[in-house]
């Protein structure tokens, strides 16, 4: 007899710790909440620090699975890429044009609001201090490095990331991951690698279209307000304030957006077994920490972009 | 070889049937009982591989589980056929043929038009032609059990296992799984005449009685092996007469 095993399917986040589960169970009530009036005020400091406790541990088993997570895919990216390319391949063009091309008429519409509300403004208000010729720096600053692709990544997350995490999780409640692994697929390559690679390139592709739109239709609404600026001046300015590190750090930024939007959606549709009615709640706690994780690695660019 | 205790799926930590010990023999039809909630599904995705016990040893075709890389492990399971229960887990976005082609597409690595010779082939054998383009959702309930077996005939299995696949079938389509089951155990066209093992779970062994060669019980959480359709006669546990629907006395 060897040492008992615990069963576990291969998308399976690791178990927790004794102790994660131990305060998850313990009755503590978040303070401020507590309406009682006779807790002392030592059992309420041991409630808050309880909380606390709870709240970083959550944080830290989450962080922890979906590390896991995300490593899992790495390594089936890096080893089975071109295992059953004539199955997994066209997932990655449905879902590049999922990610990226359906999604087009928003994106304009989005990239021409962008484009009236910062480059009309900023552009007005340049040629009313004389100070036009900062124009094209301004707007690489604040649309290529910055708005575009943290923009890009929260339409996709809204309209795509929602809908990987009803999908999955509706798959998984319905036992749908298991009979894969039955058929000897593996779900990991057949379910989220077609999305990471698909959310990537699809949020790549959609950011420079949504600059390029911006930067266009943005300066036909300077134009419009009769702002005294060229169009070739204007787009002198930008090539002369675009780099060639714009160029791969958006590459590097937009694909990793997609990526990480990929891997907590379906992380969260797949990594444990769901029954339906907490499809809806995984789907809110995808979103969230989707939205935490881009903008943490937004902030991480930021000080790349401060060094350069 | 079984020599495990099978866990549950919800619950991976607790045991749910103690002290299996099981060979099944190739060509072999087993019949294993159990009352609803008894663990059989999980006996069998452990048997299949997609579950580990919670200790013990088991064999596939002779290879120990644990010792297995994934490599060996997703071939060894490719040997293996499994029928889930509840309407068979099909893939509901795509058609019935597209269910079918998938695990062909996916290990041979090719279009779907290259098997769509085979995926007929199992199709018209199983008496699914008519709705090939449909989604399973689309079909009768009973139907999408058939649709799981010829799902999982696409991989020409040397062991099949069965979920309980006449649980919500009619008495026609009652015969026709035992018919087909047991022409797959004698040697059947779609698997090229080769014989193949079969392992029905359920919780009524009456339409089992005359395929069946070989019968277990799962009875209060322990694994029962009755032997031989002779010894059902003399098996005296209370279970066996539950599930034989047969009278007893208080």
């Amino acid at each position: 007899m060897g040492p008992p095993l615990k069963c576990r399917t291969a998308v399976d986040p690791p178990t927790g710790a004794t102790y994660f589960a131990a305060v998850r169970n313990a009755p503590v009530s978040t303070p401020g909440f507590d309406s009682s009036s006779d807790v002392t005020q030592d059992r309420w400091a041991r409630r808050y620090l309880n909380w606390i406790g709870w709240r970083i541990l959550r944080l830290i088993n989450t962080i922890r699975g979906l590390g896991a997570f995300g490593l899992i895919t790495l390594g089936v990216m890096a080893t089975k890429f071109k295992t059953a390319s004539h199955v997994i391949h066209p997932l990655i063009r449905a879902q590049i044009h999922r990610a990226g091309v359906r999604l087009l008429p928003i994106v304009s519409f989005v990239a021409l609001a962008l484009g009236l509300v910062v480059i009309g403004q900023t552009v007005a208000l340049l040629s009313r201090v004389g100070a036009t010729t900062y124009a094209g720096t301004i707007m690489v600053t604040v649309v290529v490095r910055e708005l575009g692709p943290l923009i890009t990544a929260l339409l996709v997350l809204a309209r795509i990331g929602t809908a990987i995490v009803i999908e999955l999780g509706t798959a998984r409640a319905l036992g749908e991951v298991e009979a894969l692994e039955a058929l000897g697929i593996d779900p990991i390559h057949y379910l989220v690698m077609p999305r990471v690679v698909g959310l990537a390139l699809g949020i790549f592709s959609l950011t420079v279209y949504l600059i390029l739109m911006t930067l266009v239709g943005g300066y036909l609404f300077a134009f419009l307000q009769d702002v005294p600026l060229m169009p070739g001046d204007y787009f002198s300015q930008l090539a002369t304030a675009l780099r060639w590190e714009d160029f791969v750090l958006l590459a590097l930024k937009t694909c990793a957006f997609g990526a990480i939007i990929a891997v907590v959606t379906c992380y969260h549709g797949l990594a444990r077994p769901l029954r339906i009615q907490e499809v809806a709640e995984a789907t809110t706690r995808a979103v969230v920490e989707s939205l935490v994780a881009c903008t943490v690695l937004d902030a991480l660019f930021i000080i790349v972009y401060l060094l350069m | 070889m079984l020599d495990v205790s099978i866990a549950a799926s919800h619950a991976p930590e607790f045991p749910v049937i103690e002290g299996v010990d099981w060979t099944v023999q190739a060509g072999d039809f087993w019949v294993v009982g159990g009352s609803s909630g008894s663990g059989k599904s999980d006996l069998l995705a452990t048997a299949a591989g997609l579950l580990r016990p919670v200790r013990g040893v088991h064999r596939l075709f002779g290879q120990e589980l644990i010792q297995l890389d994934e490599e060996e492990l997703i071939r060894q399971r490719r040997r293996v056929g499994l029928v889930f229960g509840n309407e068979g887990r099909l893939f509901n976005q795509l058609s019935i043929a597209e269910n079918l082609a998938l695990p062909l597409c996916y290990h041979r690595n090719c279009a779907a038009p290259e098997v769509r010779d085979r995926v007929e082939e199992i199709l018209e054998h199983t008496g699914l032609s008519a709705m090939a383009n449909r989604t399973p959702a689309s079909v009768n309930r009973s139907l999408r059990s058939r649709v799981a077996l010829a799902r999982a005939l696409t991989l020409q299995p040397e062991l099949l296992l069965l979920d309980n696949p006449v649980r919500e079938s009619d008495p026609t389509q009652r015969r026709w799984w035992i018919e087909f089951l047991s022409g797959l155990c004698a040697g059947h066209a779609v698997l090229s005449r080769r014989h193949t093992t079969i392992v029905v779970a359920t919780d009524d062994f009456r339409p089992w009685l005359g395929a069946g060669e070989k019968f277990a019980l799962i009875a209060r959480n322990r694994w029962l092996t009755i032997g031989t359709r002779p010894a059902l006669a003399g098996c005296a546990e209370p279970l066996l007469r539950e599930l034989l629907h047969e009278e007893t006395s208080p």
